[in-house]
């Protein structure tokens, strides 16, 4: 079935119960997202989708869209910024210094949202990394718990998690199983280190390798790709 | 370890069952060794660090050995109002170690958590299987001595030789002082046979049609239609569905769901069957808290004796209904009583709360249509049936139907339970509890409003006023009201799951303002940081507990800006008030004197 909504006064039609940060990218309104891909499960984590749906600030990711719904995209926008500077505080990010820059979500959407430099206190935080395994290691002091590993992740063989959380709350943080780890393919851990947003997770004895303007959202920004698709 | 074997078999292997063989391993061996997490992680097909991550929720379940007896201390607003940080000092020195630690000799563990449900009776605490409230230093060295004699907490809180499936085994810990009873709970001598008999003789249809009629709403908090619940949870489509009760009161300031367990489970129960009824639903989920531990046993006989009596089983009245009840022990996390978050702890997870949509009344336990409600809403649709829905209907007021019951604390003459209509004025409940110079009452808990009794007395409870979720916490003139912020802003940075950005990360921020202005080093600039970072954790995050967390700063400084104010530091010169300078510098001394030190060795 098809219903009719606006996005920010523009009016779009679309299938009831598509998703709505989905449907804003196919009518040209990009918004930022950390967590969510197009095409896998709804994570809900990192809430820098939030706009306001017929007047209420929610997470465009979890949002199925309904007929009549009036979507508002520019009103919250500093709500997102803001949730952007928050995790730029809580973890420990130098940019210059790590090996995703120029290929990093969270610093690509960081300019989208025009952020400059972060309300909150930076907490520098101190968190241990997990270095054990042999292919694989987790720089955590970029961790944004966006929880795409945990549940995106799995060993091959039995099904179990390979990434999973260890506590609650702010000292919430992400472990790895370092005898599943082992067994990971190099395909494999290619593939989690280009899934995590950030420069958390990483493949040893690999950096660096793209030249600065030539990396990922230097060459084509995210907004770009996606509204225009991976592939063009 | 071939116990552990025979342990996972009796709960069918099943990974949602994990929490209940945490706590059973725990109960025979103090805490879940490394070695248990290995076999568990193996027989359930997950990793070790999986177990962990469940583990490491819940603040009950322990990885390290918690001390031969386990001291669980309530730090809550109205503990401190009543002697806390004596009986914290006093326990310390009694026990040698001071809290988060066990003491050199492995005897004693000394625990920090938040509300237990006994606020009318507070400073209370756990220790091992029993709670001990009123409590004072003397009361504590007292205790402790017992302890290190070899007693045990059973018997030094007079329970030994008492059978803990009898009804009144509860009430020898802990006391349920109902001030004021009303025409809906509490009545005694009700015919439960004959109300399960009147029940299977209606259709589910009729039973929903007289719920909704009653105009019940939910009472723990959110204030649904209950009728409608269960007949979207009727129209739901599922291989099987659930009924939830809702049993984890963790609001700080509330006990009256204890309250109702103690004096009338069966209530709860026959609100429950109603519900399996309603929806076509087979079986019952009863969350009990852990901090309620001391209610099972009474629990799980009561059930055993409907069964016997078919009030509960596979065939109930010989009507070919079949309902069962079993009850799932929490294990310590305020976010549990989020309606998804229980469900992903009866699952034997963290207890993270879930994306909506889909809502549990469609997808809830294992996946199938969930109903889940409040303990007393449950209770109070027993009544319902037998009463009939304009019985309920005349009570109250038209939008907030029936009654109430109040969990009253603070400061206040006659602290308990109270039934009340809705409807009644603010001012009236205040003269009614005997409150004392009353300045602020805390309406819902933490998670409610803070008002003040000079400017809201006339506001009255109802769901479009205060739609009160049952705790009520009175302040007097006297009390520092920004503690209690303090309090209340500290419970909500622990009880986080920590699963979205503004609630994990926001909630640290306002900590930390609150404590600025507390130490005096705070400006107006703190004050709108406040306000916008507030509304941002109330519009962004995920469930309740972020969107409410900021409350008990937001609406104290609304409606006591001059605690605030009087508080400021003078916004001049050319640092920040908030920057200490001291502590900015204690770095370079710091390193200076191990220069200096290394110079002169
Ligand atoms: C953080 C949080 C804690 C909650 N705690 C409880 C609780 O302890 N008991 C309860 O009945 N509902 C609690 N709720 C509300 C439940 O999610 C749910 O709305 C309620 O159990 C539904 O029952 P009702 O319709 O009978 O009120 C809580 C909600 C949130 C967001
Ligand atoms: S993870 Fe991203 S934001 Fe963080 S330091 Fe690396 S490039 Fe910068
Ligand atoms: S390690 Fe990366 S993918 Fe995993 S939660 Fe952290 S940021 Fe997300
Ligand atoms: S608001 Fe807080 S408790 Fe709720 S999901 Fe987010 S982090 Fe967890």
């Amino acid at each position: 079935m098809s219903v009719n909504i606006t996005i920010d006064g523009l009016a779009v039609r679309a299938d009831a119960g598509d998703t709505l940060v989905d449907v804003a990218a196919d009518n040209g309104v990009y918004i930022p997202t950390l967590c969510y891909q197009r095409g896998r499960p709804c994570l809900g984590t990192c809430r820098v989708c939030s706009v306001r749906v017929n007047g209420n600030v929610m997470a465009a990711c979890t949002v199925p869209v309904a007929d009549g719904m009036e979507v508002e995209v520019n009103d919250p926008a500093d709500m997102r910024k803001a949730l952007v500077e928050l995790l730029f505080a809580e973890g420990n990010h130098n940019c210059p210094s790590c090996e995703k820059s120029g290929r990093c979500e969270l610093q690509v959407v960081g300019y989208e949202v025009g952020m400059m430099v972060s309300r909150f206190p930076y907490r520098f935080p101190l968190r241990d990394r997990e270095t054990r395994p042999k292919k694989i290691w987790l720089e955590n002091d970029r961790c944004i718990f966006c929880q795409r590993c945990v549940e995106f992740v799995r060993d091959r063989e039995t099904g179990r998690r390979i990434f999973s959380i260890d506590h609650r709350g702010s000292r919430s943080r992400i472990v790895m199983d370092v005898a599943l780890a082992d067994r990971m393919s190099d395909q494999q851990v290619r593939e989690a280190a280009e899934l995590c947003p950030v420069g958390c997770i990483l493949q040893k004895g690999l950096g660096y390798n793209d030249p600065i303007g030539r990396r990922r959202f230097e060459v084509r920004r995210l907004r770009q790709r996606v509204l225009e698709g991976e592939g063009q | 370890m071939s116990g552990l074997q025979e342990l996972m078999r009796r709960h069918g292997n099943d990974r949602a069952r994990l929490i209940d063989m945490l706590l059973e391993i725990q109960r025979e061996a103090g805490y879940v060794d490394d070695q248990a997490i290995q076999r568990l992680a193996e027989g359930l097909n997950l990793s070790p660090l999986e177990v962990r991550e469940t583990i490491s929720f819940y603040h009950f379940i322990h990885d390290r050995p918690p001390g031969r007896h386990t001291i669980w201390l309530a730090d809550t607003v109205i503990a401190r109002m009543n002697g806390y940080k004596e009986v914290r000092k006093a326990l310390e020195e009694a026990c040698g170690c001071v809290f988060g630690q066990v003491d050199a000799s492995g005897s004693f563990g000394l625990f920090d958590t938040n509300c237990i449900g006994l606020s009318d009776q507070e400073p209370a605490m756990m220790v091992d299987d029993v709670v001990f409230t009123r409590l004072t230093p003397e009361r504590v060295r007292r205790i402790v001595t017992g302890l290190r004699a070899g007693r045990s907490a059973q018997s030094l809180a007079a329970v030994k030789d008492r059978d803990p499936t009898d009804s009144d085994f509860a009430a020898q810990l802990a006391s349920s002082a109902i001030r004021q009873r009303g025409p809906v709970f509490f009545s005694p001598d009700r015919d439960y046979p004959a109300l399960v008999e009147k029940l299977v003789t209606l259709l589910p249809e009729e039973l929903i049609a007289r719920v909704v009629d009653s105009g019940l709403r939910g009472r723990g908090g959110a204030g649904f239609p209950t009728g409608l619940k269960w007949r979207l949870g009727r129209e739901a489509e599922g291989a099987e569905k659930y009924v939830i009760c809702n049993a984890d009161e963790g609001e700080p300031g509330t006990f009256k769901d204890r309250v109702l367990l103690m004096e009338s489970p069966e209530d709860v129960l026959l609100g429950m069957i109603m519900a399996g009824w309603a929806l076509g639903a087979r079986h019952g989920i009863l969350y009990l808290r852990w901090e309620y531990g001391y209610l099972q046993a009474r629990l799980q006989r009561l059930l055993e004796e409907w069964q016997q009596a078919r009030l509960l089983g596979a065939d109930i009245l010989g009507q070919g209904f079949a309902f069962d009840i079993r009850i799932q022990k929490g294990a310590g996390a305020y976010v549990c009583g989020d309606e998804t978050a229980l469900i992903e702890s009866c699952e034997g997870k963290r207890g993270t709360p879930r994306v909506k949509p889909p809502y549990p009344i469609e997808e809830g336990y294992l996946g199938m249509p969930t109903c889940v409600n409040n303990v007393e809403t449950l209770a109070a649709a027993s009544r319902i049936l037998e009463k009939g829905a304009s019985w309920f209907r005349a009570l109250g007021a038209p939008e907030s139907t029936g009654t109430r019951l109040l969990s009253v604390s603070g400061d206040c003459d006659r602290p308990g339970i109270y039934e009340i209509e809705w409807g009644v004025s603010l001012n009236k409940v205040l003269r009614m509890v005997g409150a004392v110079d009353p300045l602020a009452v805390q309406v819902s808990g933490p998670s409610g409003e803070c008002v003040s009794v000079a400017r809201d007395g006339e506001r009255v409870f109802c769901y479009s006023d205060l739609s009160c979720n049952g705790s009520l916490m009175i302040f007097d003139r006297k009390r520092d009201l920004l503690e209690v912020v303090e309090e209340f802003t500290r419970f909500f940075v622990d009880e986080s799951c920590g699963i979205c950005v503004p609630c994990r990360a926001g909630g640290v921020d306002l900590l930390h303002k609150i404590r600025l202005v507390r130490a005096g080093r705070a400006t107006r600039r703190d004050l709108d940081d406040i306000r916008q970072w507030g509304a941002l954790m109330h519009a962004t995050s995920r469930c309740g507990l972020g969107t409410t967390a900021a409350k008990p700063l937001l609406t104290t400084l609304d409606r006591f800006p001059e605690r605030y104010e009087a508080l400021l530091a003078p916004d001049e010169g050319p640092l920040l008030p908030s920057f200490d300078r001291e502590a900015a510098l204690e770095a370079h001394r710091h390193a200076h004197r191990i220069l200096t030190e290394d110079a002169s060795s």
